[in-house]
This record gives structure tokens, C-alpha cells and sequence, in this order.
């Protein structure tokens, strides 16, 4: 088939930002995959509550201290996380390699309270259903937190090689800013259902 | 043309032809040799892997049925033991849903969909190779646990207790969770690259209303996986947390519950009928409109019936759970929505036909099987408006009704379509022709062997026959028509024999195809057959929905793409106007070491919990380095 030029491409840049990115998308792609995946843990949690004649069954209420350090040492994230987003789109390096140890830092904190938080449930995976979704509700979070946490130490030492100063590595930090704030709005239903609804 | 022109001096515009092919190939074609291969992301070369792999299981799947059928050839046969005759409906089932009919429409999607939005490769296509070898790797886990007499035996949706701890002894019913988890990671790998490959990679001027129906079939196929799949891999790990730390998610004694295992696997189980008959859908759109020699009649309508379906998908699923003593508002609510599916099916189908009666039809074998799928699929369609209904469904719940309703369903709404599609584009994929007499016996043989075996089905299940039983005892009406049906399906597996004959001998000598032997209209037929490793010589720019119809002698295409590196265009999501001249990911072999050490993981924690916490060690290292850039052409900006 004969071919005729009808559109000069040459111009365009060799990498596009935000939604011109392909991987911006299948970040969004697979927080919707991760998203269904927290619904339909916490539709459990409903239904499961629902049979059950009391709830929590067989234990006290979960100890509110360790998860609330929690949500707050991750709700205090978020602003530095937005400000590394910012940063990276202005393709600020200093700025950024500073950020990105400090959102390893901030990423990391969450940790310790969390391994106070499965004692705080007083019930065991194994003693009753209720116990169980709990502790897969938590385990469910703590993987994506240590997920994202060595995706932000990975890419922190990569801004320092030669291969930081890059549109790319720029787009990687803000997929990676956007899906921190995907892990922290995750956890505000699970913080709700796991803390407050047996409290109703 | 400035800076960037003369330090990149290989533009695809200052090439002549000869010249520009010599360069694409260099750049994107994969070499030789054992370790390339396995390290090659070509989505032709991967969906080629997955169709021969997902056929395979079909074969295989195939002979599990046939002995089946041999044992109930008679009463009180002996052929089969139960508890070998539990472990193959079992490894039937859920070869034939996990191992063929999703992989193999998934695998349609990656060989066409880029090529027919117009790109050179898949969205993430390294993500597209490690998603084979984890399929790969849960189909091996499967078999070779039946080889070794250890297979499943609960029925391909494995329900508690029976597979619970209490009653589901050994690792068999592991073995089958985490082979549905392999499954379903790689699906949803895939459904990831089809959604951003259509919304970002397709050809400029490709508008969402001129995106070919199949594509847009496939997009709607995704989003069900996205939306449906996370719901059953949360289900086979509870039950393995159930059965390998003993959590309490379906033991009633604990605050579990029986009934939450089958809400959840059919949250999935249902949209999952979708997932298989939406791809098969954009076939037949496709197959039609090309044999009709005409565009599709209602491409709006049919677009809309295909997203009703992907939303009506998610609200079915308690109508697999009606004889189980929900609350009576809720079976009514689901009885009305199964049967409110019928209606984005009815706009199809009559759509489908419109097509034909307003084209010239040319009967050749991809259309055969098109109208052998209305046909069957109607038949199909219309049991499924009775068992909708809670009281019919209620006297022939688990008896070979329901083994014949969802056997016309999904054979017929699902595997001659898809015979049909490989009759279509095995020319395109192979640059051989199938032979159009074996075809017609093919089209004839299958068509006759399946109505023949699975239509009496029906009359055995009014008759009170239950499914899953090994054998029957002769005094119960039921020998005369299980002899028929197992005779019939010979002739079915005849059809099959004829098929395979077919595309073996096609393969390697068939008549060669050219670039365009249907006079189609998409444009996966705008470049030679098979494509070559980059797709496009140039990308093309659409300015319609049929556009090998608008311009029959001229491709309206790009220029000033690099032709040093991968390279291809990124567009916007609504109007595919250009956005960016992004690359394409070099071949890796990363993605290979990546499934293994995730094989590794998800086997290991079969047995301990530990393997998930040290299996995840390697997983990240293989991550790491996938990921880590390696400082080609391809990571500048």
C-alpha cells in the first residue's frame, strides 16, 4: 500500500508527563486493581460483622493509641510527599534526592507503631474470624507500605547516579508520590472499620 | 529542525523504504538463540506463545471430557475410579476457564490490539512477558500435580468446606488456589497493558468513536479483570490462610462462614462468563462486518451493549447461589438483573444479524462459525433467561441442565468465535492461509458433535441426572442418552481433529496470505503478514473507523519517529491527538528471572508462610533489576 506523510511527529517531546505518560497510567491501573482489592476486604469485614452476634468476637475493642500514631504519622506525610511531586515536575535534583530521603524516612516511621498495632487487636489470625480479617486488613496495608517504602529507597539511590537526572526518573518519582497517597487514603476506611466501628 | 535533528540523525523521514525497514529491524527485532528468546517482549511473538500454550491446555482439557465421557458411557462403568473422576471434572473445569478460555483472549488481545490502534508494540511489554511465564508456571503447577495423582478434586470453584481444612486432606486443594493465583496475576498483568495500551498508544487521529470494535471489546474485557479478579485472589488466599495458618474466614464455629467463599468466588466467577464472552463479541463485530463487506450496522449501540454488559456483569452473581436460602428480596433482585443482561445481548445479536441482512455475505469459514455461535448462543442465552428464574433454577440446580446451559454458553458463545478468529487472522499472524474445505468440515463436524453432545444434556437434566457423579446405576433412565452423548462426542472431538489438522498443515504449507487476503477494513491488514518485529514500517494517522475501506490505495502515515531507538507515539485518551514520541522497552531478560522467583514464592508458600517473607527477597532483587535503567537510547528524554 502506497504510504503518504500526513503528519509530522518530529516535534514532540520524547517523553510526556502525568497523564501523557503511559506509566502514569498503569500506576492508576493498578491502584484500581489494589483499590478493588481494599473494597472487597473491607465488604468482608461488613459481612462478616453482619452473621456475628457480637463484635468484636470474643475481645475487647483494639487499644485506639498505636493505629492513631499511625494515621497521623501518615497523614503528616503527605504534605512532603506533595512537595517532592512538586519538586520533580520542576525537575529540582537537589530538591528531590533531599525529598526522596526524607519520604524514606517518613515512609519507614509508620512502621513502628504498626508492629504495635497487631498486639493492640487482642485477638490472634486464628482464634475467630473477626481475628482473622483484622490481621489480614493489617497485613493487607503493612504490604503495600513496605512495598512503596523500597520502591522510594530504590529510586532515592538512583536520582544519585547518573541516570537521576532524566524525565523519566522526574515522572517515576511523582508515580511514586501519587501512589504514597494512594497507601495513606487506603488506609483511612481501614483505619475507620478496624478502630471505630467496634466501637459503635 | 534543530538541535535535536542533527544529533539524532536517524529520522524515519529522511530513509527510503529499504533503507528505513533495515534500521526498524535493528532496533526491533529480537536475534537468534535460546536466551534471546526467552528474553524477547515482541507482543506477537508472546501472544503467539500464549494462543499455542492456551490451545494446548484446550487439548488437554479436551481429553479429560473424553474421559468423562467414556466412563459414562454405561452403567456402573469402572473405568475411573471417583477419586480420579473427582480430580478430572475438576482439572476440566479449571483448565478450560484459567488455563484456555481467559488466557487465549487475553493472548487475541495482545497479538491485535496494538496492531490494530496502530502501534509497534504493547503497553508495559515486559510486564507482557513475565505475565506468560506466570501462566506458564501455574498451568505446569496444575498438571504436574495430576500427573503425580495430586490434583484438585473439589470442582473448578473449589467450594468450602470441601475445601476447607476440615475436609479437604493433602495439598490438593492448595494446588488449586495457587494455581488461580498464577492465573490471575497474569491476567490482571495483562488486563493493565490492554487499557493503557488503547487509551495511550493509538494511532493519531484514532478517535474513541473510530477505535475498531474488537479494541474496544478487549478495553471493556480488562476493566472487568481489573475490576473482578482481585475478588478471587483474595479468595484462594484466605483459603490458604485458612488451610496453612488457620484463620477462621470459613469455619462457622468461628464467626466464618460457608455462604462468603461462594459470594466472593462468584463476585469474580460471574463477570468472568464476560471476560471470556465480551473478546469473543468484538470477534464476531469484527468477522461480520468484514464477510458482510460492509461497516457494522449500530456502532454506538454496540459499543454501549458492550459497557451494560461490563457493568451488568458485576450484579449476577447470586444467581449462581439460589438454592443456597438467601433472603427473598435478593433472589428477586438478582433474577431481574440476570435476565436484564438479556437486553445489551438481544442489541448484539440484532445487531449482528442487521449487518448480514443489509451486506453481501460470503460464507466462508470465519463467518460459519459466527453463525454457528448465534445460533448456539440463543439456544444458550434463552436457558439462561430459565434458570434466572428462582424456581426452575431451584429443580435443576447441579444437574446436567446447568452442564448443558453453560456448555452452550461458553462453547458457543465463546470457542467458535474464537475458531472462527483463528481462521481470520491466522493469515495475518502466520502469512499462510487455512485451507476453506478442511474449515467447512471443521465448522460442520464441531457444529453438529457439540449440539449433538450437549443439547441432550439438557433433557438428562429435566430427567433428574445429577452433574459430578461418577457413575449411574442401570435402572435409572439415563443410559440411552449418555451412550448418545458420549458417541456424539466423537464426532465434537472429530470437528477438533480436523482443526488441528488444519492449522498444522496450514503452518507449514499453506497458501501464502499477503497483507490483506479479506479485503478487511482495520489496521492490523495494513502491513504484511506476518507483521515484521516493529509492526508499522510508519505509524499510520486514521481519519475513520473502517480506514482501509475510506482509502483503499493510500495509508495516510507519520513521519519523524527515530528509528535509532523504540520508538512510538503516545496519544491522548479521547481524541488520539499526539503527545508524545515515547519508547518502547528493549528486550529483557529480567521479566523470566522475575516469574521464576515469584514461582518460587507462590509454590514454597504452598507449604510454609515463611516463603512469602524470604520468597519475597529474590522477587525484589529481579524487580530491581528489571527496572533499574541500563542506559540505552530508550531511557533518554
Amino acid at each position: 500500500m502506497k504510504e503518504r506523510a500526513a503528519l509530522d511527529v518530529s516535534k514532540l517531546p520524547l517523553h510526556g508527563m502525568g497523564a501523557a505518560s503511559p506509566a502514569w497510567w498503569g500506576t492508576c491501573g493498578f491502584m484500581l486493581i489494589e483499590g478493588s482489592a481494599f473494597a472487597l476486604a473491607i465488604a468482608i469485614y461488613f459481612y462478616l460483622f453482619s452473621i456475628a452476634p457480637n463484635w468484636p468476637i470474643d475481645a475487647p475493642v483494639p487499644d485506639l493509641s498505636p493505629g492513631s500514631v499511625l494515621t497521623l504519622l501518615l497523614l503528616a506525610s503527605i504534605v512532603p510527599n506533595i512537595l517532592v511531586s512538586r519538586w520533580a515536575k520542576a525537575r529540582a535534583l537537589a530538591k528531590v534526592r533531599i525529598g526522596l530521603i526524607v519520604m524514606s524516612l517518613l515512609e519507614a516511621a509508620p512502621l513502628a507503631p504498626r508492629i504495635f498495632e497487631f498486639p493492640a487487636m487482642h485477638v490472634s489470625w486464628d482464634e475467630n474470624a473477626y481475628g482473622s480479617i483484622v490481621w489480614t486488613l493489617l497485613g493487607l496495608h503493612t504490604a503495600h507500605v513496605i512495598t512503596d517504602l523500597i520502591d522510594t529507597l530504590v529510586l532515592t539511590c538512583l536520582m544519585f547516579t547518573r541516570y537521576g537526572d532524566n524525565t523519566r526518573r522526574y515522572g517515576d518519582v511523582e508515580d511514586n508520590c501519587l501512589y504514597w497517597n494512594f497507601v495513606i487514603v487506603a488506609w483511612l476506611p481501614l483505619y475507620v472499620c478496624i478502630y471505630w466501628v467496634p466501637r459503635l | 529542525m534543530t538541535e535535536d535533528r542533527k544529533q539524532s540523525p536517524l529520522m524515519d523521514d529522511r530513509l527510503d523504504d529499504a533503507e528505513l525497514e533495515r534500521h526498524l529491524l535493528q532496533s526491533w527485532q529480537t536475534p537468534g538463540g535460546i536466551w534471546k528468546a526467552l528474553a524477547t517482549v515482541d507482543h506477537k511473538t508472546i501472544a503467539r506463545r500464549y494462543i499455542v500454550t492456551a490451545f494446548v491446555f484446550l487439548i488437554l482439557g479436551g481429553l479429560l471430557a473424553v474421559a468423562m465421557r467414556i466412563q459414562l458411557a454405561q452403567p456402573e462403568a469402572r473405568i475411573l475410579d471417583p477419586d480420579r473422576y473427582n480430580q478430572i471434572f475438576t482439572m476440566h473445569g479449571s483448565t478450560m476457564m484459567f488455563l484456555f478460555a481467559v488466557p487465549v483472549m487475553e493472548a487475541m488481545a495482545i497479538y491485535l490490539v496494538p496492531l490494530m490502534v496502530g502501534t509497534r508494540n504493547i503497553a508495559f511489554p515486559r510486564l507482557n512477558a513475565f505475565s506468560y511465564w506466570i501462566i506458564l508456571a501455574g498451568g505446569l503447577l496444575l498438571w504436574i500435580s495430576f500427573a503425580l495423582d495430586a490434583a484438585p478434586d473439589v470442582g473448578w470453584f473449589a467450594y468450602v468446606p470441601l475445601s476447607g481444612p476440615e475436609y479437604g486432606s493433602g495439598k490438593r486443594a492448595d494446588i488449586w488456589a495457587q494455581m488461580i493465583t498464577f492465573t490471575e496475576l497474569s491476567a490482571l498483568a495483562v488486563a493493565v497493558e490492554i487499557v493503557v495500551t488503547v487509551f495511550k498508544q493509538r494511532a493519531p487521529g484514532m478517535s474513541l468513536d473510530r477505535i475498531p470494535l474488537l479494541v474496544w471489546s478487549m478495553l471493556v474485557m480488562a476493566f472487568i479483570v481489573i475490576m473482578a479478579m482481585p475478588a478471587i485472589m483474595f479468595a484462594s488466599s484466605t483459603l490458604i490462610l485458612d488451610r496453612l495458618v488457620e484463620t477462621q474466614f470459613y469455619n462457622p464455629a468461628a464467626g466464618g462462614d460457608a455462604l462468603l467463599w461462594q459470594h466472593v468466588f462468584w463476585f469474580f466467577g460471574h463477570p468472568e462468563v464476560y471476560i471470556i464472552f465480551l473478546p469473543a463479541a468484538g470477534m464476531v463485530s469484527t468477522i461480520v462486518a468484514t464477510f458482510s463487506r460492509r461497516a457494522i450496522f449500530g456502532y454506538l449501540p454496540l459499543v454501549m451493549a458492550f459497557i451494560a454488559t461490563g457493568i451488568l456483569a458485576f450484579g449476577l452473581w447470586v444467581h449462581h447461589m439460589f438454592v443456597v436460602g438467601l433472603p427473598r428480596l435478593g433472589e428477586s433482585f438478582f433474577t431481574a438483573s440476570s435476565m436484564a443482561i438479556a437486553v445489551p445481548a438481544g442489541i448484539q445479536v440484532f445487531c449482528w444479524l442487521a449487518t448480514l441482512w443489509l451486506g453481501r455475505p460470503v460464507f466462508a469459514t470465519p463467518l460459519l462459525f459466527v453463525i454457528g455461535f448465534i445460533v448456539t448462543f440463543v439456544i444458550g442465552g434463552l436457558t439462561g433467561v430459565m434458570v434466572a428464574s428462582v424456581p426452575f433454577d431451584t429443580q435443576v440446580h447441579d444437574t446436567y441442565f446447568v452442564v448443558a446451559h453453560f456448555h452452550y454458553v461458553l462453547v458457543g458463545g465463546a470457542v467458535f468465535p474464537l475458531l472462527g478468529a483463528i481462521y481470520y487472522w491466522f493469515p495475518k499472524m502466520t502469512g499462510r492461509m487455512m485451507s476453506e474445505r478442511l474449515g467447512r468440515w471443521a465448522f460442520g463436524l464441531i457444529f453438529l458433535g457439540f449440539n449433538l453432545t450437549f443439547f441432550p444434556m439438557h433433557i438428562l437434566g429435566l430427567l433428574g441426572m445429577p452433574r459430578r457423579v461418577y457413575t449411574y446405576q442401570p435402572d435409572l433412565p439415563w443410559g440411552g442418552l449418555n451412550l448418545f452423548i458420549s458417541l456424539s462426542a466423537l464426532l465434537l472431538v472429530s470437528g477438533f481433529l480436523v482443526f488441528f489438522i488444519d492449522v498444522l498443515r496450514a503452518w507449514r504449507s499453506g497458501l501464502p496470505a499477503g497483507p490483506n487476503p479479506w479485503k478487511a477494513a482495520t489496521l492490523e491488514w495494513a502491513t504484511s503478514s506476518p507483521p515484521p518485529a516493529y509492526n508499522f514500517r510508519r505509524i499510520p494517522v486514521v481519519d475513520a473507523c473502517d480506514p482501509l475501506w475510506m482509502h483503499p490505495e493510500e495509508l495516510a502515515v507519520t513521519a519523524g519517529l527515530r528509528v535509532d531507538r523504540r520508538e512510538l507515539i503516545v496519544s491522548s485518551v479521547v481524541e488520539a491527538l499526539p503527545e508524545a514520541r515515547e519508547s518502547s522497552p528493549r528486550d529483557s531478560i529480567w521479566p523470566f528471572w522475575a516469574a521464576i522467583a515469584t514461582s518460587i514464592m507462590l509454590i514454597g508458600s504452598i507449604f510454609t508462610p515463611w516463603a512469602v517473607v524470604w520468597g519475597a527477597i529474590p522477587v525484589a532483587v529481579t524487580l530491581i533489576g528489571w527496572f533499574w535503567p541500563k542506559g540505552t537510547a530508550e531511557d533518554a528524554s
